[in-house]
């Protein structure tokens, strides 16, 4: 016992002292913060000034001036000029005019209208173009059925939709809830993936090194392979570890110093717009605040956090103990890492299938597919995740614990199976092995 | 006294024998050969006193005890496939090792100090493996078998891959061990690369034992009186010289009217015998 704790000691440190695993633990949630911002910074951000040449078709009204005319607001992004007659594309295309907007003659009636440009327009500023032009359309269209604007507007309605789920009476939509439980599928598929390799480049590190017999002197091969597999978990939960804490540090910093500045500047925007209309904006901006509203409402509320965790914790020591002693039985099997190849595939099968259940769970939580696979060990870790987010009510709590028995049951055998490949294996220096050859390994008494 | 005793061991590898019913002993103190060409069984043995494999049948005695766990730290290995972590720092490697052979780290310290002096070793000790030559990377390994002071000791082909200078170093070291009591196991294809150094051997051919004994015995037990003899002349005029008590077992032309009879002494003949013959024949 003492011995194995030796190899995990060494296994472990000599993987942590590595500058790659250094780098990647602290720059790993660095790098997703700083793509997260740097979308949504791209999003809010976008700095280019559109000049806009408004080609008003329509006829002249009473007063002198088309419809359109000094109708549009300008932004600081956004810059109008107006003009009755469009120029041609060749004249546009040496104009000093970025956006050409057409407004037919008949636009009131036949509501289209033709955006011609040189660099197509961001779609802030396209949906900002839009809702200008709908604007001004539903002033007219108001004055031709001669309705009172105020009357419009306490007409519109906006109709909220609230789910509500008859078993337990919360409001809750389960495929947002599933989508949670498909980042974590996605993280146990890629941490199983990325340790278990580890894991085999490991035992054929030894193997080809020929350190391997020296060390079997000392300790016994399943000792040697089980301390390789434990240490490079705990390799895998201290980068876990760290990326939490890391990323609940950012985040918080995020929500507390970050975001209340870039409010801030959003809302001094918005008042700016609001002045002189809209109640149609306004109700849009209640809308995306709702929307975030809700996202926030299911991260923080809606998903039980510790049963959450908990539960990825053992799926993903489960799924990767099987995998990994896969992954060590063919690593002790060939001799160099071309002849992986025949052997990786039938491990990477289900893993690979496992994910694209996943997804389909997310469409179809309730599917007979999901249900099989979220028993079966090899992608239970995976699929079982989705289920998880969505919750399990009382009368199928039995298939969560069916499922984590089975997973256990099914590390078990593959841990027993690889033992008996990989003590054979490592010793088996310049041979191509085949299934055949593998077949008989297994029958070997140790 | 034996240090070991091997009993009736039989191995088999899906259907091919790697052992059949392999029965020797070693003697205390003794340097021991195990002799055979690739392929004869040697390693295998090995690997089961090592308690890597098991046997199929048969039971193998350390000190008088049937093999077990208890006596991994006591027997040191070093197996012809060998190397070290390339990655790994020459010390920390050798430090690691010894706390798996089950020396605490004090100790192994300690050792591998004295170890690292008397091979003139010392500043390794902070690099790499893979900054080390390969007779280097040798001699780190040839500590590594010894460090924790085992009484028996098995090397697998020792001197494969060694140059002159490591291999003398390591014979002499390999001698003054069995001085001080330890007793040596030498697995080799090559007897006479070991021939100097062992007082016993075991021979083993096709999975079986053939001979054992003390060099000194069996070279006497197995002297077969067979001589190879270069003469010029006819050959048939040479058949008919030989006398009753001598025996031509083959013979080969290698040039003009010169050839190689090999030659068995008969009825207790003597070299002198045969050349007395010859030389009337002449």
């Amino acid at each position: 016992m003492n011995k194995t704790k030796l190899i995990i000691q060494r296994e472990y440190l000599s993987r942590v002292k590595k500058k790659s695993f250094i780098v990647m633990t602290i720059l790993g949630p660095i790098l997703i913060a700083g793509l997260f911002a740097l979308g949504v910074f791209l999003g809010m951000s976008d700095s280019s000034v559109y000049k806009v040449l408004v080609v008003d078709q329509t006829p002249q009204l009473p007063s002198g001036k088309t419809l359109f005319t000094k109708e549009f607001k300008e932004t600081s992004q956004v810059k109008f000029q107006y003009t009755t007659q469009g120029l041609s594309n060749a004249e546009f295309d040496s104009s000093a005019y970025d956006v050409m907007l057409v407004l037919r003659e008949d636009i009131v009636t036949f509501p289209e209208a033709e955006l011609v440009f040189r660099k197509l327009p961001s779609l802030k500023a396209r949906s900002y173009i839009k809702s200008e032009v709908e604007k001004v359309i539903e002033n007219e269209k108001l004055k031709i059925n001669e309705i009172d604007k105020s009357v419009y507007d306490s007409i519109r309605t906006d109709l909220e939709l609230v789910s509500i789920d008859a078993k337990d009476g919360t409001e809750s939509s389960k495929q947002e809830q599933a989508i949670v439980g498909f980042i974590f599928a996605i993280l146990i598929y890629m941490f199983i993936f990325l340790y278990g390799v580890q894991v085999m480049r490991g035992v054929m590190e030894e193997k080809s090194n020929r350190i391997v017999e020296v060390i079997i002197s000392s300790v016994k091969p399943f000792q040697l392979m089980m301390g390789k597999i434990v240490g490079v978990a705990m390799v895998g939960l201290t980068q876990i570890l760290v990326w939490i804490i890391f990323t609940t540090i950012l985040v918080t910093v995020f929500s507390t110093v970050i975001l209340p500045q870039m409010m801030d500047v959003d809302t001094a925007m918005q008042q700016v717009q609001v002045t002189d209309e809209v109640a149609e904006s306004t109700s849009k901006d209640a809308m995306s605040q709702a929307f975030i509203g809700d996202i926030a409402e299911l991260i923080l509320y809606r998903i039980n956090w510790p049963l959450m965790l908990g539960i990825f914790v053992f799926y993903f020591l489960g799924g990767y103990l099987l995998y990994a002693s896969l992954f060590a039985a063919v690593g002790a099997a060939v001799d160099n890492e071309t002849d992986t190849q025949q052997f990786m595939v039938p491990i990477t099968i289900p893993l690979v299938f496992g994910f694209i259940v996943a997804e389909f769970a997310l469409g179809n939580p309730a599917g007979n597919a999901v249900f099989w696979f979220s028993q079966v060990p090899l992608t239970s870790p995976i699929v079982m995740m989705v289920r998880v987010a969505m919750g399990f009510d009382v009368g199928s709590v039995w298939q969560l614990i069916l499922s984590m028995a089975l997973l256990v049951l099914g590390f078990l055998a593959a841990v027993w199976l690889a033992g008996k490949i990989y003590r054979v294996g490592i010793l088996m220096y310049g041979k191509k092995i085949t299934y055949k050859e593998l077949w008989k390994w297994l029958k070997f008494k140790a | 006294m034996d240090i070991l005793k091997v009993e009736n061991i039989t191995k088999t590898y899906a259907g091919h024998d790697a052992l059949t019913d392999v029965s020797f002993d070693v003697p205390k103190g003794s340097i021991f050969g195990l002799l055979g060409p690739n392929g004869a069984g040697k390693t295998s043995l090995i690997r089961i006193i090592n308690q890597i494999t098991g046997a199929d049948s048969g039971q193998i005695l350390f000190n008088g005890e049937p093999l077990s766990p208890k006596h991994i730290a006591r027997i040191g290995y070093l197996p012809e496939e060998r190397g070290l972590y390339k990655k790994m720092k020459v010390g920390e490697q050798a430090l690691y090792l010894a706390m798996l052979k089950g020396m605490s780290k004090a100790e192994a310290k300690a050792k591998l100090a004295e170890w690292f002096k008397r091979f003139d070793v010392e500043s390794w000790w902070d690099k790499k493996v893979e900054e080390l030559s390969k007779g280097m990377a040798q001699k780190i390994q040839f500590i590594t078998t010894v460090m924790h002071a085992p009484e028996f000791i098995i090397l697998d082909e020792p001197f494969s891959g060694f140059d002159p200078i490591n291999t003398n170093l390591v014979k002499g070291e390999i001698m003054r061990l069995a001085e001080n009591g330890t007793t040596i196991m030498l697995s080799t294809h090559n007897m006479g690369s070991v021939e100097e150094i062992c007082t016993h051997i075991a021979l083993i051919n096709n999975s079986k034992k053939v001979l054992e004994g003390p060099v000194a015995e069996v070279k006497e037990k197995f002297k077969e009186g067979v001589y190879d003899l270069e003469f010029k002349g006819e050959m048939l005029a040479f058949t008919n010289a030989l006398w009753v008590n001598f025996e031509l077992i083959s013979h080969k032309v290698i040039g003009d009217k010169v050839a190689i009879a090999r030659i068995r002494l008969l009825n207790g003949a003597t070299v002198n015998d045969l050349l007395k013959v010859l030389i009337h024949f002449h």
